[in-house]
């Protein structure tokens, strides 16, 4: 059998695995993994300039195709840079394994120079980790981080391997593991044939029913099923802000997003159902609102892989733990059953007549007067790249305003196409993960919507992307302020702006051009169309676009908190239902 | 309510701080806490009382077996179980108290393991409450030093917590 040593047996895993990108920096502890990586061409190296770019390279990688995201860093700072990137992951249930170096066996404990405990710093936010004790288990021990961190509810593992264990000199039989089993570690498939069944008959007698989806439906590849059964059934249905595109953004039947920044039907259609369809999805408290004014009148339907996020803040009436995927299809095949009742689609005709008027509210129009005709207003910027890229770009976005209005205004059509960090929040996310989508797609077009204060955030990447000729589009909605924390400070504290403006800005045009990129700068609205239409046009070059929005916009509607519930909204500044 | 929550997990490194963690992480309290390997080897049992509601113990039990290190989870107080707490309590006791201090062990069923002139050591086992009364019964002033092993239990007949 073929003889390896510890850092040529990491690197023949991961190649066995089927890892096409490495998201790294190297460091002393990881200098024989760098290496042994040095001597193939299996693997594509990503060099980044900061290790949490590189957890969201990965991470947006991960989002896009399905795959997991694989990171390598160093001890120390380079270990703790990451963690942002992995609770990143870990929140919002993303397959990645971050190998981290640790430094030699015999100096753990010992405050050794880049010494940290990453084991101990990481595991409140990932799925699992490992500590490497002996190099011989490096194959198994991959083996099991890629089956963990992409089984189940999907995750973030990490894999800290001492320095030593990685010693060229020290050789081993290599043998990658075709498949492992944990005994303690079996993810649940199959939902439970009765309880399908009483979710059925009850979806079947509904008057007002509700259908809410999340990411559970995108990273259990269920979006087909989710569509089919929504069309068979007839229903009404919403999306979370993770599970956009899960079922087509266009569609009549779609309400659009729920929640804090739901539309007025979709939060309205949630306060008034009568039986509710919960799947892939974790009743966050950006969508609840008040837990105990939540649905009042819903029987509630879960269905979802992880039995702790069933009844977690909100009771489930009929729990059902499961792939969802493999679920609805049950769920579609009951309702196509000859035997079985057919949808009814009168007994929900008033239903949808309600909506309709709920509709008429036409919550997302842009409120403009007659004197700002100029005034680009953030909505418009989204629109307009909607409009340039006809709806089909893999759009990331980092947090705060611009997210909300990317996810209002920009539907998605399919799953995967919309990136986010939406549990943690994570400022600075968004051009990254858009690499990571680029680097998996490099034809199609990516584009990152962020603001000014987020893309300071990881900026430093602009040179990651010039190395490696990644034509991302950024469209920075610039406002001048961290716009989000200056809207609470406006409906909450009296409009005292503490500290959420953004002085010194750079000259981001100018800024772009200096790393190689291209950049424009829009100000006037009729220019919008224009300009981004050129921009897109440009195919080859990572193009940055500032666009100068009013920095006066808020995001609506929002729901009014505390003590409301999802039917209490503010519409636009000083009004509420 | 009171819960005693008993697990088998992995007997790994890490695996015990991972479990812990998760208590802090998520806010849910442990009241007594006790862990070592059981008769094979690579695999601990480990039982903690807690008090929480139906919900909270609900969601405990559930992340608890969300842990890829938890083999098996059992809640004993969901039915008949038999539990003990093991305390070794050191008891000043000198002249006239020595015969007092002496009769309540015995009372107790608790066995003096160390003799000195001026105190004894006590062993005692049997439910939380019934070790609380054998330290309240004590002389005031008495009590120099506990130590107490933290709740074991076992579910009532054949029913077995095993892989």
């Amino acid at each position: 059998m073929e003889k390896l040593s510890g850092a040529d047996m990491l690197i023949r895993a991961l190649q066995d695995e089927g890892v096409e990108y490495l998201f790294g920096y190297p460091g002393g502890a990881v200098l024989h993994i760098y290496d042994a990586l040095f001597n193939q061409e299996k693997i594509k190296h990503i060099l980044v300039r900061h290790e949490q770019g590189a957890t969201h390279m990965a991470d947006g990688y991960a989002r896009a195709t399905g795959r997991t995201g694989v990171v390598l860093v160093t001890s120390g700072p380079g270990a703790t840079n990451a963690i942002t990137g992995i609770a990143t992951a870990y929140m919002d249930s993303i397959p990645m394994v971050v190998i981290s170096g640790q430094v030699q066996s015999h100096l753990i404990g010992t405050d050794s120079f880049q010494e940290t405990d990453m084991i101990g710093v990481s595991r409140p936010v990932v799925k699992h980790s490992f500590l490497v004790k002996e190099a011989r288990d490096i194959p198994e021990t991959i083996k099991k981080a890629f089956f963990i961190a992409s089984s189940g509810r999907p995750g973030p593992v990490v894999v800290d391997i001492p320095k030593d264990k990685t010693n060229p000199n020290d050789l081993f039989e290599y043998k990658y593991p075709k498949s492992v089993s944990l005994r303690s570690y079996n993810p649940s498939q199959k939902g439970h044939t009765g309880q399908i069944q009483k979710a059925v008959d009850l979806l079947l007698k509904a008057e007002k029913p509700m259908i809410y989806s999340g990411g559970g439906v995108i990273l259990g590849e269920a979006s087909n099923a989710l569509t089919a059964l929504t069309r068979k059934l007839g229903f009404p249905i919403t999306n979370t802000l993770m599970g956009l595109g899960g079922f087509p953004g266009t569609d009549q039947q779609f309400l659009g997003m729920l929640g804090m920044h739901g539309t007025y039907e979709a939060n309205n259609a949630m306060h008034h159902c009568d039986v509710l369809l919960a799947v892939g999805a974790r009743f966050d408290d950006r969508i609840t609102n008040t837990p105990s004014m939540f649905c009042p009148n819903a029987k509630i339907i879960h269905i979802d892989v992880d039995p702790a996020s069933i009844s977690k803040t909100i009771r489930a009436d009929i729990p059902i733990v499961g792939d969802v995927a493999v679920i609805l299809k049950e769920m579609t095949d009951l309702v196509n059953n000859k035997k079985s009742k057919k949808p009814d689609k009168t007994l929900i005709s008033k239903w949808w007549d309600q909506i309709a008027l709920w509709r008429e509210q036409d919550c997302l129009k842009i409120k403009r007067t007659a004197e700002d005709d100029q005034i680009i207003k953030p909505q418009d910027g989204v629109k307009a790249v909607y409009e340039a890229t006809r709806g089909e770009a893999f759009v990331t976005s980092d947090v705060g305003q611009h997210q909300m209005f990317a996810a209002l205004y920009y539907p998605f059509d399919e799953p995967r196409k919309w990136i986010n960090s939406g549990g943690l929040g994570t400022m600075g996310f968004g051009l990254p993960s858009a690499m990571g989508a680029q680097i998996a797609f490099p034809e199609s077009t990516v584009v990152c919507i962020t603001g000014e204060g987020s893309i300071q955030m990881n900026i430093q990447e602009l040179s990651t992307c010039s190395q490696y000729e990644l034509p991302i589009k950024i469209i920075n909605l610039n406002n001048q302020s961290l716009g989000m924390v200056k809207q609470w400070q406006d409906m909450q504290y009296e409009g005292r702006h503490s500290h959420s403006y953004m002085d010194s800005l750079p000259d981001f045009v100018g800024l772009a051009e200096s790393y190689g990129h291209k950049g424009f700068k829009i100000q006037s609205r009729s220019d919008l169309e224009p300009v981004l239409n050129e921009v897109f046009s440009i195919k080859d070059k990572l193009v940055f676009v500032d666009i100068m929005v009013d920095p006066k916009e808020h995001v609506y509607p929002m729901l009014v908190a505390p003590n409301g519930s999802m039917r209490d909204m503010w519409l636009e500044k000083g009004v509420r239902t | 309510m009171r819960r005693i929550v008993s697990v088998l997990l992995e007997n790994e490194s890490g695996a015990l701080s991972r479990l812990i963690g998760l208590f802090a992480q998520r806010g849910y309290n442990i009241e007594t806490l006790t862990v070592a390997p059981t008769e094979d080897h690579t695999l601990s049992r480990l039982t903690l009382t807690t008090v929480a509601g139906d919900d909270e113990i609900e969601q405990i039990t559930k992340q608890v077996n969300k842990l890829v290190e938890v083999v098996k989870l059992v809640d004993l107080s969901e039915g008949d179980h038999v539990e003990r707490e093991l305390m070794l309590i050191k008891v000043k006791a000198k002249n006239d108290q020595r015969e007092e201090i002496k009769r309540v062990a015995d009372i107790f069923r608790g066995q003096i393991v160390d003799v000195v002139h001026d105190a004894y050591t006590i062993q005692l086992t049997g439910t939380s409450e019934k070790i609380d009364a054998f330290v309240k019964a004590l002389p005031q002033d008495s009590v120099a030093e506990v130590v107490r092993s933290g709740v074991l239990g076992l579910s009532r007949g054949e029913k077995a917590l095993s892989i």
